[in-house]
């Protein structure tokens, strides 16, 4: 039951969006302990742009409850690949209260074609030193290095979480045809900005690190730049389309990044 | 010049923390923060801060500081054996940890090691003239961000002070150490207690655990009985709270602290409750904890009636007497109970 004012007001003003599709109250869902400051809330126990889009639908929706003034002492939420991390404050509210009231929201039906963010990524594959595992790639899928490229270009990539590290995206919706498990030997150092795929997936690396993913390419964007007011690039939810470029491209547009004068918006359509 | 505190000896991890960067694991960014909120809280409060506002967290060992402003109120909070310098070839004087000192200029402060503790709090009145990231002082070195550049302190670093001179007041002092509790750790089982045995369960909550030598701000690897798994160890990844307690294939838990990741894909059998993560925040490698269950809402409880002794400790403190000088407000007191006056 809803009883909260607020949170009734902010569920009225998303109803009040035209193209609302709701995901009415038969999805099941499991609250899972975390403690005395968070709960979980699964939608499933696999990777697939239903669920994920169901724990991004509810991630909006408390935060939208949140901004109108409900939902008190909920400190933030974490979203990821099929479940909702809801974390509170023990001194100003308690679990017994929080979970009716995000019972209630879901309940409700929630708005799954939100607005969200298109984002170019700019990708050089064609320098061997930023896709090492290319050839490796199209041996072990049966393609040309060219198809592979080609397939990671055209997948319909949507962040689904991030997480390993400050601003790196778990991107779901790579081609089928490209799916391989991760390296069974993970590399000590994966270079800053590097590409990779595995699973069902693509990322780019926000630091140099160790990384056990497929390296296809680099991208000359930074995902992490503390000199950003907003330092991370990316944000769950986002959709991310792969435009191949030169490596002169790359090396000019770098050294934007590097100097701090790209225009990052020239990159971002809100949808 | 400005004020500082400038390392003349670095100690083996200090750095800058506050209560934590919140509000951003959704982009993938841990909290970090203190690991002991409690005696950054004591110590903030002592000299007259927000409770919350960013102190030194001495790992283990902590650092010389010399004192580089006219004067300087610091609050020490935890198990130290402190000494204070007072010039060049000066021996250390002992000083008292769990109260404030009056320091001034070419003084050096001498932390000491943590006794029994991994961990201990010093705060400046005013503060750190450090900036924000992303609304926190915290220390993110796995990232390179946040406290004093992104890293622990070392020799020759001069930590910026929000202040020259001192603030105006008496000393203080703690009025009574303050209980952190000593029976089991407390925990609340989930989120994947089903991915365990009864067994496995029962292993984790009867036996006792040791602190292995990989235990630092991210968290406790623990060493003691393995822990049978039911459905395996791999989920597909999902948030880490505070405290959570994942146990990969070999069966060994670790516990998962302040800098922890905010996603991972290990089964968590349980959750730390929030009221005994202080008491994580200490341990040294090679002591030994134990397990027991607690539900949500008793956790939570434990939460608040932590919160609230917190509360009486800051209500508590007492005007601490200088070494060798009177205690002026003591005297009068005691004059007005006997009706004599001298």
């Amino acid at each position: 039951m809803l009883t909260n004012p607020a949170l009734v007001a902010a569920m009225a003003h998303s109803f009040a969006i035209p193209s609302f599709r709701a995901i009415l109250a038969d999805v099941s869902v499991r609250y899972l302990s975390c403690g005395d400051t968070a709960f979980t809330i699964e939608f499933g126990n696999e990777i697939s742009p239903e669920i994920n889009g169901r724990v991004m639908a509810l991630h909006a929706a408390i935060g939208r409850a949140k901004q109108a003034g409900a939902l008190g002492g909920v400190v933030e939420t974490v979203p990821t690949m099929r479940s909702l991390m809801v974390s509170y404050d023990p001194l100003t509210t308690s679990r017994a209260s929080l979970e009716p009231e995000i019972e209630g929201l879901i309940a409700r039906g929630l708005p799954t074609d939100m607005a969200g963010r298109q984002v170019a990524i700019p990708c050089c594959y064609d320098d061997p030193e930023f896709a090492p595992d290319l050839e490796e790639v199209a041996e072990r899928t049966g393609k040309t290095a060219e198809q592979v490229i080609a397939a990671h270009l055209a997948s319909p990539f949507k962040v689904y979480m991030l997480g390993f590290m400050p601003g790196l995206p778990y991107s779901a919706g790579l081609d089928p045809s490209l799916v391989l498990p991760r390296r069974s030997q993970p590399r000590v150092r994966v270079p800053r900005s590097s590409v990779g795929i595995a699973m069902n997936m693509t990322t780019i690396y926000p630091f140099e690190s160790p990384g056990g993913w497929h390296l296809i390419g680099r991208t000359p964007l930074w995902m992490f730049d503390p000199r950003r007011e907003q330092p991370d690039f990316l944000a769950p939810g986002d959709r991310l389309f792969f435009q191949r470029i030169d490596r002169k491209t790359f090396d000019r547009i770098a050294r934007e990044v590097e100097a701090g004068t790209l225009d990052w918006s020239t990159l971002v359509r809100e949808t | 010049m400005s004020a500082a505190l400038k390392v003349v000896r670095a100690g083996l991890f200090d750095t800058v923390q506050d209560l934590g960067r919140i509000g951003f694991m959704a982009l993938g960014m841990p909290t970090a923060g203190a690991m002991d909120r409690i005696a950054l809280s004591l110590a903030n409060a002592l000299c007259g801060n927000a409770v919350g506002m960013a102190g030194l967290e001495i790992g283990v060992m902590g650092p010389d500081l010399l004192v580089e402003a006219d004067s300087l109120r610091i609050a020490l909070v935890g198990p130290l054996s402190p000494g204070l310098i007072d010039g060049p070839d000066a021996p250390a004087k002992p000083i008292e940890s769990d109260r404030t000192h009056l320091l001034k200029r070419g003084q050096i402060l001498r932390m000491g090691m943590v006794e029994g503790s991994s961990t201990a709090y010093l705060a400046v009145a005013g503060g750190f003239a450090l900036p924000p990231f992303m609304g926190s002082l915290s220390t993110y070195a796995r990232a390179g961000i946040g406290g004093f550049q992104g890293r622990k302190l070392a020799a020759g670093d001069s930590l910026p002070l929000a202040g020259d001179q001192a603030p105006s007041g008496d000393e203080k002092k703690l009025g009574h150490a303050f209980d952190y509790g000593s029976g089991p750790i407390r925990i609340v089982w989930g989120p994947q207690d089903d991915y365990f045995s009864e067994a496995g369960r029962n292993t984790f909550v009867t036996s006792e655990y040791r602190v292995s030598k990989e235990a630092d701000r991210m968290g406790i690897r623990f060493e003691g009985p393995t822990i049978e798994h039911a459905k395996g160890a791999d989920i597909i990844s999902d948030g880490i709270g505070p405290g959570a307690i994942q146990v990969p294939g070999a069966g060994l838990p670790i516990v998962l602290l302040a800098d922890r990741q905010t996603v991972g894909g290990y089964s968590k059998i349980a959750t730390v409750a929030s009221a005994d993560l202080p008491r994580l925040g200490g341990l040294l490698p090679g002591q030994t904890v134990r397990f027991t269950p607690v539900s949500v809402e008793q956790a939570e409880a434990l939460r608040r009636d932590q919160e609230a002794r917190l509360q009486r400790a800051i209500a508590d403190f007492k005007v601490a007497r200088p070494p060798g000088g009177i205690d002026l407000a003591r005297l009068y007191e005691e004059n007005l109970i006997d009706g004599v006056v001298y």
